[in-house]
């Protein structure tokens, strides 16, 4: 320790700046202390797990501190400052990557730690102590997994902690108050996030850390608990030790970066673009508290406490209550009474086999969740189609369905049997689809928010629930669906959807396309137009099946010339016709022979009642005034047939939709949405 | 070691030193205890008092809000999914007119009377969606399924049927629906405050 030894030559300058440090810190002895730990028998593999552990914790420092740098927690900021770190930061799409990605590592070796412990006795006293700590760490470990999961406040984190949050107002007592407490109100929202931030990157990191002191310094304290029998000589910790552990976190941090760049690579093979927002962790469509998200599924590693929910089907509120709270809970409490039972060999192994039944069941939960997702994917529908067939007929009637197979108990036993293995087909396929849904509207939002004009101040969700693309076909099928078809007539299938509709097909309503089915008389009639309405044999069909077929006074090139002109109306005008078409087409619609005998177009000598103005026919502005009162005069008046008034209502009284939401509609059918420049080139 | 000793090793009698009274000891080492707990006493409880202040919100008032009007409902018994839009508080936020949740509304052939549930799972929150083949609710989160007037279907996840809300036709036809949000996954119906 002493500067002046007698025997040794006087040291260079960096020798003197570090003997100064040393007499006033002695850092020299913590290094010995922290490096030449004497390891038993020799350094070995099976003790690198608490290493690659600490390394873990510290990218989550790393990588998280700098997320924290650009992350910003409120629920009109979290989403879009996410999407701007995701898709817009240099190297933002890698950093998250690898947060999220080692966040499921991190609960990987913790398994893996846990089990070596157990195995290995390695809790026995006079380690009990660090055990519980071990159990503590884990602990908090999950419950920044849990509460990460939230932050970027988009549709899956939304919904899945939505669920978990529920299952915290169970606790008995302080349940409602707790669940309050870390929600920050009555209802989701900034201070959901601002909580959860708060506990995600403060409260729970720094438990951990101290936590973490402690729990090492025990470990120091008592020394490696070497596995048995010892056979090699002992070894020091440095470097021996310290290299296997390097190895093991550099193995640790390349599977990491694999998963996140194994879809590069595979971009990379099948020759498409990589796209590096895409890489790493995903980010789903903002959070919708008034959207349902039917693909909410927790992280994967929570899924066994997901499917073990469901394991109580038909206890009631006991089965809840069980599930979430009181078996968790003895588990728990097992885990932490292990260095006592330990004391006994039996206690030993009952250790050990408990362990190896927990994961082994948390395994079988996690594939019992997965196959009833993903089960539609390898289960041929075509299996089921008599039992589909014959609770169509029946309506599901049990009484009819046994009366069709004959009251035989057998068949009818049958019958369930497979009827159940239907309904898990078709809720694997609802769920598969919701999560096609879910990636659609994932791409879309991303996509609104790369506009030029960027996100407005109320947020990315603003920009979703004014998006025609995203909006239209849900209101559509909402409001419109029940009656009018919405489907290309050349499409698979189309003829068994226009059959079912009440209404006009309006796909492509306004371009030359639909224009020309209208006037053709083969079509006019047919369910795509008038056939399923109250017009089927009404003055427009018999103006189309009798005047129009007259090539005396309708020449095809006349009807072209119509058709030109009511696209160009709608706005739709094919800029590759010839520039007096559209004139040509315009007059024969005004003239008082023709269409304007009966419709209003521009400055016609019609009057406005005997059928709708088609002046700016197909427009939005037409659209938006047929959707809000089709019973106006200048529509169909007193000849409306069933459209109901969407806009229009009575003093007092909410109309059906509001003017945004017909404006979208509007826009959506006539195709009108954002479209990136790239796209659009 | 000469010139850089500790405190500890500057020869100076610790005061009061082994002869000093118990008495003074225990004073002391109370006296320090107090005035350290005092000390911290103010950050850590203006902390705990802010952290619980969420405690003492409370959600809007359950209030009749108009959902549609009555020729919205399809009398064909079938329910039809209808979004509740209110003025809602985001702590430091407020938005107008912005959907709050959803209900079912389900009109009865030839009835000016709507049953309204909420389309919210008694089971854990989700969001019941409507199983047009199977003429039934069904929560896509653990499978909970409900008739389709929302009653239990059993074996189910769900300690209870989904909740009804109550529902008010106007004179002018505009349907009102008592928005509210109850506990869930227990059997009883209670309302949140």
């Amino acid at each position: 320790m002493s500067t002046s030894h007698p025997d040794k030559p006087k040291p260079g300058l960096l020798g003197q700046l570090a003997d100064f440090f040393d007499d006033r810190t002695g850092y020299r002895a913590l290094v010995h202390e922290a490096l030449y730990e004497r390891v038993p028998g020799g350094a070995r593999w099976r003790y690198v797990w608490g290493s690659t552990l600490v390394f873990a914790f510290l990218t989550q420092v790393i990588t998280g501190l700098v997320l924290w740098s650009s992350y910003s927690a409120s629920a009109q900021t979290a989403w879009e400052s996410v999407y701007y770190i995701q898709h817009e930061m240099t190297g933002g799409w890698l950093l998250r990557g690898i947060h999220h990605v080692m966040a499921q590592a991190m609960v990987v070796l913790l398994a893996l730690h846990l089990m070596q412990v157990v195995i290995d006795g390695a809790y026995r006293a006079p380690r009990e102590v660090n055990f519980w700590l071990g159990l503590v760490l884990m602990m908090l470990v999950l419950g920044m997994a849990l509460t990460g999961y939230l932050l970027p406040w988009d549709q899956k984190g939304y919904w899945a902690t939505r669920v978990a949050t529920n299952l915290a107002g169970l606790v008995p007592l302080v349940g409602p108050s707790l669940q309050q407490l870390v929600v920050g109100g009555p209802d989701y929202g900034h201070h959901t996030l601002t909580r959860f931030f708060a506990l995600h990157a403060g409260f729970l990191p720094a438990t951990l850390v101290i936590m973490l002191v402690v729990h090492l310094s025990l470990f120091r304290k008592h020394g490696l608990h070497a596995k048995q029998p010892i056979t090699k000589p002992d070894a020091m910790f440095w470097p021996d030790q310290v290299l296997k552990d390097a190895v093991a976190m550099l193995a640790v941090m390349a599977v990491v970066l694999g998963v996140i760049l194994m879809p590069a690579l595979r971009a990379m093979l099948d020759g498409r673009p990589i796209v590096p927002g895409e890489l790493g962790a995903e980010l789903g469509a903002p959070a919708d508290p008034s959207q349902p998200y039917a693909a909410a599924r927790p992280e994967w590693y929570f899924l066994f406490l997901f499917q073990f929910l469901k394991v109580f089907e038909g206890w009631g509120a006991t089965g809840e209550f069980f599930g979430a709270i009181v078996v968790p809970g003895l588990t728990m409490a097992v885990m932490f009474l292990m260095p006592i039972l330990g004391r006994w060999n039996l206690g030993h192994r009952f250790n050990v086999a408990f362990t190896l039944a927990i994961l082994g069941g948390a395994g079988l939960l996690t594939a019992l969740a997965l196959n009833e997702d993903y089960c539609a994917r390898w289960i041929d529908p075509a299996t089921f189609a008599d039992v589909r067939e014959l609770h169509e007929k029946t309506e599901g009637d049990p009484a009819k369905i046994a009366a069709a197979l004959g009251n035989d108990p057998g068949k009818i036993a049958d019958f369930k049997k497979r009827h159940r293995k239907w309904d898990a087909y078709r809720h694997s396929q609802a769920f598969l689809d919701a999560a096609v849904q879910a990636k659609v509207d994932a791409e879309r939002s991303i996509e609104l928010a790369g506009r030029p004009e960027k996100i407005p101040p109320a947020g990315a969700l603003e920009l979703v629930r004014n998006d025609a693309l995203s909006q239209g076909p849900k209101l559509f099928a909402q409001h419109c669906a029940s009656c009018h078809a919405h489907v290309d007539p050349a499409a698979a299938g189309a003829s068994a959807l226009l059959a079912k509709a009440s209404a006009a097909n309006l796909f492509e309503f306004g371009k030359a396309a639909w224009m020309r089915g209208l006037l053709d008389p083969k079509q006019v009639a047919g369910p795509a137009y008038f056939g399923n309405t109250a017009h089927k044999e009404g003055d427009m069909v018999n103006f189309v099946t009798n005047d129009l077929t007259d090539r005396d006074t309708w020449k095809p090139a006349d009807i072209e010339a119509v058709i030109a002109a009511m696209a160009a109306e709608a706005g739709f005008a094919d800029t590759q016709a010839p520039p007096d078409l559209i004139e040509k087409g315009r007059t024969l619609i005004a003239d008082g022979e023709r269409c304007g005998g009966c419709h209003k177009f521009g400055d016609n000598d019609m009057e406005l009642g005997s059928a709708p103005d088609i002046t700016g026919w197909g427009s939005k502005e037409w659209l938006v005034g047929i959707l809000t009162d089709p019973t106006h005069e200048r529509f169909y008046g007193d000849s409306n047939d069933r459209m109901p008034s969407f806009g229009k209502a009575d003093e007092g009284a909410m109309p059906l939709l509001t003017s945004q939401q017909i404006g979208l509609i509007a826009d959506w059918l006539r195709g009108e949405w954002y479209r990136p420049a790239a796209a659009a080139h | 070691m000469n010139r850089h000793q500790g405190n500890a090793d500057r020869g100076q009698p610790v005061s009061g030193g082994p002869a000093a009274s118990g008495r003074r000891n225990f004073l002391a080492e109370f006296a320090a205890m107090v005035c350290g707990g005092l000390a911290f006493l103010a950050p850590v409880g203006a902390g705990v008092w802010m952290f619980l202040d969420p405690l003492r919100r409370r959600g809007a008032a359950a209030a009749f809000l108009p959902v549609t009007e009555l020729s919205g409902i399809p009398d064909d018994g079938v329910p039809r999914q209808f979004p509740v839009v209110a003025d809602r508080v985001d702590a430091w936020t407020g938005f107008a007119a912005e959907p709050i949740g959803a209900v079912y509304l389900c009109r009865q052939k030839g009835s000016q009377t709507v049953e309204a549930l909420s389309a919210t799972c008694p089971h854990a929150g989700c969001f019941v969606e409507i199983d047009k083949a199977e003429k039934c609710f069904r929560c896509p989160c653990h499978n909970s399924r409900f008739t389709i007037d929302g009653g239990i279907v059993a074996p189910s996840p769900s300690p209870r049927a989904m909740d009804g809300l109550e529902c008010q036709v106007g004179k002018n036809g505009a349907v009102a629906v008592k928005w509210q949000n109850f506990y869930t996954g227990i059997a009883e119906k209670v309302a949140r405050p």
